[in-house]
């Protein structure tokens, strides 16, 4: 069975702007793509912990040396539009 | 007539340049050579840095002149997946929206390969973001089988194996997810090898899916792998993910032969979806293996069936956490007239995000999002449980596993495009590996009755890269057959 997705909510979500074609073909293959993801539910597996790394590290520690970092310059260069040495974007707060 | 430097191996050519028969600049020429008779066909490359690699070339020149002692890596072309940043070089993901990102660091691999004197010949097409089985998701165009040009390379390494393949270059490096070295090194006839998960350093690697990826290695030779794995491995500081372990020399015990070694060969390798020449060249390898002195017998993954599913949630789940930062604000591409932050942020994506790329991080969204992470993700990750332990009883009775690399050998362009679980299933024999972190190589065992070549994976426990290297090089040596596609034959009459 498809599984039906909520395209317009999980586009909002991602911040991902798609038109209208797109919607209804990634509705489409989602469902039939999730079904076969959905296999996953037939594993009875209540006993078994999760894993999120195969080969865990954890409380990787190292002495707190300070090294030279990138330059303002340097990682500013790659920025659409730069200000007074800041990354510049459109207004953020709704104007009056 | 002797072959081209740029189809011999890097161990032969090392040698040679170490005792000072050959120069680093008469390689790169002859790669050089290459690229003009071939890339307008195979199209490997998204960037070629031929000024650059006469540079290179030239100071490896020096350094020797100077009595420095350079050896392995140092004057053999290489090639890089384009999702490994090289500092003041783009570096697109083959993505729209890093069209134009000139990284302001080297990525840990490339770093290491440059202080030995490596030259690097350019960087390589890949799927976007190195998501996809084909190569025929990059944002700017597909790159072509040098074994049929009418068929894909593979992917997501498509143009590091297309490169290695046609002798553009010496050898290369790609990343694997999920069968992203593996599957394009089997589709290329070409060796492909994905380490042990943390070996090698993933800093400067542009993320896809974290827990996942992994740098690994195009050679047209087992020893070869072994050279440049022991140039690349080992702990990195900027990586937190990096396995404690320091660098190794992985050429020695290369012909230590298989006499004794248990080798179990995984249970599907013959069955449903596997195409008939595929399997007959891996029954021939396993013959091979048991006459080399092998104990062959068969092992079961019992949850390997679910690995795909498992995948196709955490893959794309990490992704879309992972592909949140192109947003047009630091780097890359950013759409223009936007009367907001948000709507700026929202059409860049939609606009510099090729298909696949939006299918996993909606897929990926929706399968973290509130009501369905428990359902999906967090089963998923219960699955990879059950997957490494497969794994771990698997290898209490085999030192190491044998199946084939992928069902299929090369498929036609555009065959699987509108078919994205049919493109999926390209990776199923190559994901289990990708979940458990273990090492597993592709060497190439035979070809189909279109003469298009298969691949034998060889799957070992955490960090035992030395037996499957050296399983793979005793198989490589009895074997005995150069894996030479059409296209450079032609060119060599």
């Amino acid at each position: 069975m498809p599984v039906e997705i909520d395209i317009d909510h999980v586009a909002r979500l991602a911040r991902l702007d798609l038109t209208d074609e797109e919607k209804s073909r990634l509705r489409v293959q989602l469902g039939v793509i999730l079904a076969a993801a959905a296999r996953v539910q037939e594993v009875v597996a209540e006993d078994v912990p999760p894993t999120s790394y195969a080969i865990p590290r954890s409380n990787v520690y190292r002495e707190d040396t300070p090294t030279p970092s990138l330059s303002r310059d340097e990682a500013l260069a790659g920025a659409p539009e730069v200000e007074a040495d800041r990354f510049k974007v459109p207004r953020v707060v709704e104007m009056e | 007539m002797t072959d081209p430097l740029c189809d011999r191996t890097a161990t032969e050519l090392a040698e040679e340049l170490r005792d000072g028969d050959l120069k680093a600049s008469e390689i790169l020429d002859s790669c050089l050579e290459r690229v003009d008779a071939v890339e307008e066909q195979v199209r490997a490359f998204l960037n070629l840095t031929t000024e650059a690699a006469h540079e290179l070339a030239d100071d490896v020149g020096r350094r020797r002149a100077d009595g420095e002692v350079l050896w392995g890596v140092a004057g053999i072309p290489i090639a890089l997946k384009d999702v490994l940043a090289t500092k003041g070089i783009t570096t697109t993901c083959g993505s729209r929206i890093l069209h134009n990102y000139v990284p302001p660091y080297d990525c840990t691999p490339w770093a290491r390969l440059k202080a030995a004197g490596s030259v690097l010949l350019g960087k390589t097409n890949c799927d976007e973001f190195a998501m996809g089985s084909s190569g025929e998701n990059s944002g700017f165009f597909p790159t072509h089988n040098p074994w049929d040009l009418s068929r894909v390379p593979g992917g997501s390494s498509a143009g590091s194996a297309a490169a290695v393949a046609a002798g553009e270059a010496v050898w290369a490096l790609g990343t694997d997810t999920g069968g992203s070295v593996r599957q394009p090194a089997s589709l290329c006839g070409v060796v492909g090898l994905k380490p042990t998960y943390g070996l090698v350093s993933r800093y400067g690697l542009i993320a896809f899916a974290s827990s996942l990826d992994h740098v690994g290695t195009f050679t047209r030779s087992v020893s070869d792998a072994a050279l440049l794995l022991s140039a690349i491995g080992g702990n990195d500081p900027m990586d937190a993910t990096s396995l404690p372990d320091g660098p190794r020399d992985y050429t020695r015990g290369l012909d230590e032969g298989v006499d004794g070694l248990r080798i179990g060969v995984v249970e599907g390798s013959f069955g449903e979806g596997v195409e008939e020449g595929v399997a007959a060249s891996i029954r021939d390898a396993v013959d091979r293996l048991r006459k080399l002195g092998a104990e062959v017998g068969d092992v079961a993954l019992p949850n390997a069936e679910y690995a795909l599913s498992a995948y196709y949630l955490i893959a794309p789940s990490e992704a879309s956490s992972n592909l949140a930062r192109y947003d047009g604000v630091r780097y890359g591409l950013r759409e223009e007239g936007a009367s907001d932050v948000v709507e700026m942020m929202t059409t860049t994506r939609g606009r510099g995000f090729g298909p696949e790329v939006k299918r996993r991080i909606i897929l990926g969204t929706y399968a973290l999002s509130a009501g369905y992470y428990e359902a999906y993700y967090g089963q998923a990750q219960k699955v990879r449980t059950l997957v490494i332990r497969d794994y771990e009883k698997a290898f209490e009775s085999f030192d190491v596993l044998v199946q084939p690399t992928s069902p299929t050998t090369a498929f036609e362009l555009g065959a699987r495009v509108d078919d994205p679980l049919a493109m999926y299933l390209s990776d199923i024999f190559t994901i289990p590996a990708d979940l458990a972190g273990v090492p597993a190589i592709s060497v190439p065992c035979g070809t189909d009755g279109n003469g298009l070549p298969v691949g034998l994976q060889i799957t070992g426990k955490v960090l035992d890269e030395p037996t499957i290297l050296r399983v793979a090089s005793a198989f490589e040596r009895d074997l005995g057959t150069a894996f030479v596609p059409p296209l450079v034959a032609q060119l060599r009459e």
